[in-house]
């Protein structure tokens, strides 16, 4: 018999501890993947955040070291810098990436760290219980927006992989989903393109992806995973955003 | 090698290149510039090395954050109002327990204060400074040689003991030019820590962090750097005294205070008066037992500073009620006189009967 699925070889033996439909195990697995295929797994640094992923620790069998909530670009830059034969990657929510992180990582960007970060949007602070997140959509009742958000008062989603792709800076820029698994499928690929960019020493990449979080939007998984295609992915399109690494396909 | 002349904030770049510097990022802020320039133009381009101009000084000490968990010397360097910035970063590197290099020159405050020197952030420096239960060694040079000397020391005890250093200076000494001579030469390899991240390679993958949902773990991670802050207080305490000997009033200050009191202990020596200095060189392990060896010769103690009154604090718990303490600090950026500190030290000489 031919097996066709099995645990990577760089994700641990343990279980999850996210919420039942939460995108952040199917996200960890997807960068496992890659990391095996593209046989990294020695070189690989990653950096994880404060929030829901803050034991990515205890999934990826990778060297692995918390940043501060939104410091995540200027840590990875500080390892890459430093040793530049590292493959580092950052894991970064919507509230640390987007909001208290957004310096960080435009800078870091503009100075084309060849660094990768990995941008879970799931329009809420997951782990403090569902608060409004830079990204948090118009109308969205979260536990700071109770009546709604209101662009008036609170102010529009940030589209913050657009605002990366103006950086100069950066190279590689992509916005998925994991809504399906056409589009899991499409998300593994940019996060391979996303490590082949920072491997050919091009510069900064970036993968946005849109991640289903049931628990705090108040939905069934199966709810959750529509509700990006008919809700989210009219306010953050998917697709590549910005591709000047050379057209150089990773596959 | 020979004597050469610079200012304090160069000589600190000099002798951190030889010290094995491999990382530095900072932030422009006044007076402490020429630091940073200095390793712009001496460390940028250096085989291995890194400089970065960040974006603020939160980025700047979470590069250095970053470059350490990898097993590089590293440094940052800032003046008060960036240091305040820079303390969710030390926390960080104290919980985690990395080494790494904080220069603070500092400047008056609070606020924006001013761009001259004072001392008043040596609370902030010797209490930890962030959030949790930390300390950092805090280095108080009071010389443009002192500096050199401490920042290669500062690097030495930040990764033997694997813990932040803060080298807390001031805008005078960071600006003023002196003889410096440096004792080192810049090593042709540059240091890697052993135990940092450097991939999983030969070996199981490892993590660094400082989040934990057991309290119980926490406690003992806290209990650990409690016991390594206890032998770091008994092996690593240094201190000055000047004519110190036959002392009847002793001048407790330090940094560039203690230069101002050395002046006017001479001029108040010059007229018969016995009064000593007392300078701390470690400001975080304070040198409590020698101040307390100091109490049984010396009744009289006088702490200098330019501040409110703040190692005042440390000298008062070190004494424990045995001597007795005054204080004169000029806040805000204020540099006394030596002629200013000596009719200072005669006042209260005379006052306390202390002339025959």
């Amino acid at each position: 018999m031919k097996k066709i699925y099995s645990r990577p070889k760089s994700l641990k033996k343990a279980v999850f501890h996210y919420c039942p439909g939460c995108g952040h195990s199917i996200i960890h697995r997807l960068i496992c993947e890659v990391i095996d295929e593209m046989d990294i797994q020695e070189k690989a640094i990653g950096v994880p955040p404060p929030g829901c992923a803050v034991f990515a620790y205890y999934y990826f069998d990778v060297d692995m070291a918390e940043s501060a909530h939104g410091r995540g670009a200027a840590v990875a830059t500080g390892i890459k810098r430093a040793f530049p034969e590292a493959i580092v990657f950052t894991y970064q929510g919507d509230g640390d990436l987007a909001a208290i992180g957004t310096a960080e990582t435009i800078h870091a960007a503009n100075r084309r760290e060849n660094i990768t970060s990995i941008f879970i949007n799931n329009a809420v602070y997951g782990m403090t219980g569902g608060q409004m997140a830079p990204t948090t959509l118009t109308g969205q009742k979260t536990t700071t927006t109770p009546y709604g958000r209101e662009d008036r008062l609170e102010g529009y989603p940030l589209k913050m992989s657009d605002i990366i792709a103006l950086v100069k800076g950066s190279v590689y820029v992509e916005r998925c989903a994991v809504n399906s698994p056409a589009n899991i499928r499409k998300t593994k690929k940019a996060i391979r393109r996303a490590f082949q960019t920072q491997i050919d020493g091009l510069g900064f990449s970036l993968v946005e992806i849109l991640s289903p979080c049931p628990t705090n939007w108040k939905m069934t998984p199966l709810e959750a995973w529509h509700w990006i295609d008919d809700v989210m992915a009219k306010e953050f399109p998917l697709g590549v955003i910005k591709d000047i690494t050379g057209g150089k396909d990773a596959d | 090698m020979a004597k050469v002349l610079m200012t304090g904030n160069a000589a600190i770049g000099e002798a951190a290149i030889r010290a094995g510097c491999r990382c530095y990022f900072g932030y422009p802020i006044t007076p402490q510039n020429e630091l940073t320039e200095y390793m712009a133009t001496n460390l940028s381009r250096r085989k291995g090395c890194s400089f970065i101009q960040a974006e603020s000084e939160v980025a700047a000490i979470n590069m250095v954050y970053g470059a350490s968990l990898v097993g590089a010397r590293a440094m940052t360097s800032s003046s008060s109002p960036g240091i305040s910035l820079k303390q969710e970063g030390i926390s960080y590197l104290a919980a985690c327990e990395l080494p790494a290099v904080i220069v603070n020159m500092s400047r008056g405050g609070p606020g924006l204060g001013s761009i001259v020197a004072a001392q008043s952030d040596y609370f902030q420096a010797t209490r930890g400074g962030g959030h949790g239960d930390y300390r950092t060694i805090v280095l108080g040079p009071s010389s443009v040689q002192e500096l050199a000397d401490l920042t290669h020391k500062a690097f030495e005890l930040s990764d033997k003991y694997k813990i932040p250093v803060i080298i807390l200076g001031d805008g005078v000494l960071g600006q003023m030019m002196e003889p410096v001579e440096f004792k080192y030469e810049a090593p042709e390899q540059l240091p890697v820590r052993s135990d940092s991240l450097r991939g999983a390679k030969g070996r199981p993958s490892k993590y660094i962090k400082t989040f934990t949902s057991n309290p119980a773990e926490l406690e003992e991670i806290n209990w650990s750097l409690f016991r390594r802050y206890e032998l770091i207080k008994k092996e690593e305490t240094a201190y000055e005294t000047f004519l110190a000997e036959d002392a009847e009033l002793i001048v407790v200050a330090f940094g560039i205070a203690a230069r101002i009191a050395k002046g006017a202990i001479r001029t108040v020596r010059a007229s018969g008066l016995r009064v000593g200095l007392f300078r701390p060189i470690t400001l975080w392990p304070f040198p409590s037992e020698a101040v307390r060896e100091l109490a049984k010769k010396v009744k009289y103690f006088l702490v200098f500073e330019m501040n409110m009154g703040q190692m005042i604090e440390d000298v008062q718990l070190a004494l424990e009620g045995r001597g007795e303490v005054s204080f004169y600090g000029r806040p805000g950026g204020v540099i006394p006189t030596p002629s200013e500190v000596s009719r200072v030290i005669s006042r209260l000489y005379y006052q306390k009967g202390l002339k025959q």
